[in-house]
């Protein structure tokens, strides 16, 4: 009985003996306290459920979403910060601090983290926040299934966290290949915390794709065509229909690995047939696609900022479009070169290296459309556009060194180094985490009425900048060297200065997060100096500024009707008028818990899988099951915001418009 | 009256069903690897039993028939409720279900006589690929049925309201769409898996 309900769950699960661990705990617990009693001291319980937690406001949810991918960044940052330090010391007779067993499961968590629970969430909360009123929707398509997304998302990253103090993380590396991961190599429950909180977000992400897919199809705003949608919706569209192609490959072969884990299968065992091989290409048959899943989003965010910034109507609109799609389809053909080493023949290599190649062709034609987007235009050298600067110079060195790496003989010597580390980071913090950057600074005055503060910020992108080359250039002259990932000990005392130089520009990353952190405390405080009252504080092209910051509730008073790609910029120069009177009712869902508790239930059924506590998971399980049943009986999921209502936000608006002119 | 903005309530399309297609598709993909590894495992058998050893055709035949079977009589509840007879609709739905009901109860006996003869999951890769690509099929059919009961109380209740009709035309994709996969499973597994 005690076996059922508490599993392989004992007091031993709680690293006391680890002061690291230890002391972050007490650390994490003393905040969560903290917190926890500043919501009780300002009774703010009632508000953060009935506007946030059941919330179907898209914009919300996207906003919780970006606070849960910041708030991963820094758990994520402390991994890299904790591996670079213990590089930088651990060579010969010095061990460093981080025992082997540790030093494995903190890169495995970094990867994990950084990939799942900050850049998808960040992608995501950005497409969920632009996407509806860039294309001039009052909401997504399925409001409720939003914000269970969200929920499903944030259990899986609660239970990344809870295997920092009860039990252990994998030591796997960020993919969990078999037969390591198998129950053989690794019987603890550091793979099975991998297996659930990636299953459980997964489903969340997979939502959330189909939910932003159908929206973009179906609920554009009158007169706006495929072609005359904005770009950052163009990529939204790409990379969900990514995930909804992508995602169900990683369900399938995560289930797979529980199965040969928890049922005694031989998927990927090395014995009674099983074929480890055939997860590494089911995983990257997901994987690939979703490097292009995280960077699509960020080359909108980017697209947007630069026609902005440059005062012009993006160069090559049809050119860009007809590459993102481009992208969308050859990411699903160049899985095999990340394992070009598995043997197949030089036949299928050259396959596969050759269609890597050709990628770099749509990706350089967007390059150059940016540049010429620039080239005779007025730029203003506002922070989102310092990013974006940022970003080209950046990104197309890491796009030249994948070039290389898609050599199969070069991979055949570089394979599983610190260059290739060296590469993926420069295109994922060049790429992916400049545009977040961008992307924040470009829409926060959109989401919360104010800007951020330009000089905390522009410390933020120089120190992030610097230091991302600091930290990643020695890397690529290790990798050159020879040096493979991984390693938590070195003998040769002559690398050792390249690691030092590595973790200083760690440390100068540690300063760029510092300064974002700044920013936000100082822009918050400073926010009636930085209030815009106009909607539209970068003179921008497209629909989402023609409404107030924040927009209200249901966006656009009226649904807007389309003309023009830059359709805020046609209005503009046709001197718009906002309607001021004539108002009627609008239609808009409800706010529902459902979600919040399905997905809770999902992460306790989750936490219960782990530790093999069959009892618990079976009665979640059912629990699970019985309240999609009672949610699905509820028929009574919208309301009418009344037409005195709208009357009363909008003469508000025209009251403070008035004010300011 | 503007140029810019409607003066009258904007009714986007529903996008229920092209939702609900998006998920078939996915979950298609989630089908498509089980085939794939199946392609890859299906003849490693690891020194154990083969299919041609294991399989029984008719068995498996009168399965498949009662899954057909039951695609027919959901097409008959549709063209029920596209006439507007409540009772006629929840008849069939019922014959749907009962139908479903006898194939996962086949299944579970093919399962059961495996598992006793030593032919369980863990016997070869073989094996697991084909109780999870089989399995994988029986528990959709399970979740239908469930589906399909928690309908039939909504449509006692509510009768054949807009959100009911759409809730129907969503399962019954998803049944026909498990029927298409069976033929696959039919296919793939057994009439091949008999062969040499």
């Amino acid at each position: 009985m005690r076996e059922l309900v508490f599993g392989r769950l004992s007091w031993d699960a709680i690293p006391f003996h680890e002061p690291i661990l230890l002391g972050t705990f007490i650390a994490v617990a003393i905040g969560g306290v903290a917190l926890l009693a500043l919501i009780t001291y300002y009774r703010f319980w009632g508000s953060l459920w009935r506007d946030w937690i059941t919330s179907i406001d898209h914009k919300k949810i996207g906003i919780m979403y970006v606070i849960l991918g910041l708030v991963m960044l820094l758990r994520g940052f402390s991994d890299a910060i904790m591996m670079r330090a213990q590089q930088a010391m651990s060579f010969g007779d010095s061990t460093g601090f981080l025992p082997p067993h540790h030093y494995d499961q903190v890169f495995t968590a970094h990867g994990v983290i950084m990939i799942f629970f900050v850049a998808m969430p960040l992608v995501t909360g950005l497409m969920n926040f632009v996407v509806p009123l860039q294309i001039g929707a009052r909401d997504v398509a399925f409001p409720f299934l939003n914000n269970f997304s969200f929920w499903m998302t944030a259990s899986g990253a609660a239970l990344v966290m809870m295997s920092l103090f009860v039990g252990e993380f994998a030591r796997t590396g960020w993919l969990a290949y078999p037969p390591l991961s198998g129950v053989m190599f690794s019987p603890d429950v550091g793979v099975d915390y991998y297996i659930w909180s990636l299953q459980i977000a997964g489903v969340g992400t997979l939502l959330s794709g189909i939910n932003l897919i159908v929206t973009i199809v179906k609920m554009r705003a009158p007169g706006m065509t495929l072609m005359k949608m904005p770009v950052f919706t163009w990529t939204a569209l790409c990379t969900n229909v990514l995930i909804v192609a992508a995602f169900p490959v990683l369900t399938a072969v995560l289930a797979l690995l529980s199965l040969d884990r928890y049922a005694g299968t031989n998927f990927f065992t090395n014995t009674l047939g099983g074929n480890a091989m055939m997860y590494v290409n089911l995983i990257w048959i997901w994987g690939h696609p979703e490097v292009y899943i995280l960077i699509l989003p960020a080359f909108g965010v980017f697209s947007e900022i630069v026609a902005t910034f440059a005062g012009k109507r993006l160069f090559g609109y049809a050119s860009m479009v007809y590459a993102t799609v481009v992208i969308t389809i050859l990411s699903y053909l160049v899985w095999l070169h990340h394992f070009f080493t598995m043997g197949s023949g030089a036949s299928v290599n050259s396959f596969f290296g050759i269609t890597t190649m050709i990628i770099s062709i749509p990706t350089g034609a967007k390059i150059f459309n940016w540049l010429f987007t620039m080239y005779h235009g007025r730029i203003r050298f506002e922070l989102p556009m310092m990013w974006t600067v940022g970003f080209i110079c950046t990104f197309t060195i890491g796009g030249m060194t994948g070039v290389l790496l898609a050599v199969p003989p070069a991979d055949f010597v570089l394979h599983n180094s610190l260059f290739l580390v060296a590469h993926f980071h420069n295109v994922i913090i060049g790429g992916v985490v400049f545009g977040m950057f961008a992307g924040i600074t470009y829409w926060f005055p959109k989401a919360f009425g104010f800007r951020l503060d330009p000089f905390w910020g522009k410390c933020s992108f120089w120190f992030w900048l610097v230091g991302f080359w600091f930290a990643f250039a020695p890397l690529y002259v290790l990798g050159l060297m020879g040096v493979t990932r991984r390693l938590s000990h070195f003998d040769d005392p002559g690398l050792q200065i390249w690691f030092e130089i590595a973790a200083f520009g760690a440390a100068l990353i540690f300063l760029g997060i510092s300064c974002f952190i700044v920013q936000i405390i100082v822009s918050i405080r400073h926010r009636a100096q930085l209030r815009d009252i106009t909607g539209d504080p970068w003179d921008g092209r497209t629909l989402e500024w023609s409404t107030s910051s924040p927009p209200p509730p249901y966006n656009f008073a009226f649904t807007p009707v389309v003309h023009d790609n830059d359709a805020w910029s046609d209005m503009k120069n046709h001197h718009y008028s906002r309607p001021v009177e004539g108002f009627i009712p609008i239609h808009m869902p409800s706010n529902t818990g459902a979600g919040f508790i399905i997905a809770m239930l999902s992460a306790v059924c989750g936490f219960s899988l782990i530790w093999h506590m069959w009892l618990p998971a079976a009665g979640a399980f059912a629990a699970m099951l019985i309240a999609i049943i009672v949610h699905s009986f509820n028929y009574d999921r919208d309301y009418h915001v009344p037409a005195e209502e709208v009357l009363h936000v909008e003469a508000a608006r025209t009251l403070s418009l008035s004010g300011q002119s | 009256m503007s140029r810019y903005y409607l003066t009258t309530e904007h009714h986007p399309e529903n996008g229920t069903l092209l939702g609900f297609w998006l998920y078939l598709m996915s979950d298609c993909l989630v089908f498509a690897c089980l085939f794939a590894v199946y392609a890859v495992l299906g003849r490693h058998y690891a020194g154990g039993p083969t299919g041609a050893e294991l399989f029984d055709l008719p068995l498996v035949a009168v399965n498949t028939s009662l899954l057909l079977l039951s695609s027919i009589t959901y097409g008959f509840a549709m063209l029920a409720m596209n006439g507007g007879r409540l009772r006629e609709t929840l008849l069939w739905l019922a014959v749907t279900g009962m139908l479903g009901a006898g194939f996962i109860g086949l299944e579970l006996h093919e399962f059961a006589h495996l598992v006793a003869d030593g032919a369980g999951p863990q016997r070869s890769a073989f094996l697991s690929s084909f109780f999870t690509l089989v399995g994988t099929h029986g528990l959709h059919v399970t979740f239908g049925i469930v589906w399909l009961i928690t309908l039939m109380m909504q449509l006692g209740r509510h009768g054949l309201t807009a959100a009911n009709r759409r809730r129907v035309m969503c399962l019954s994709m998803f049944w026909h769409f498990l029927d298409v996969v069976w033929i696959g499973v039919f296919t793939v597994v057994y009439l091949l898996g008999v062969l040499p």
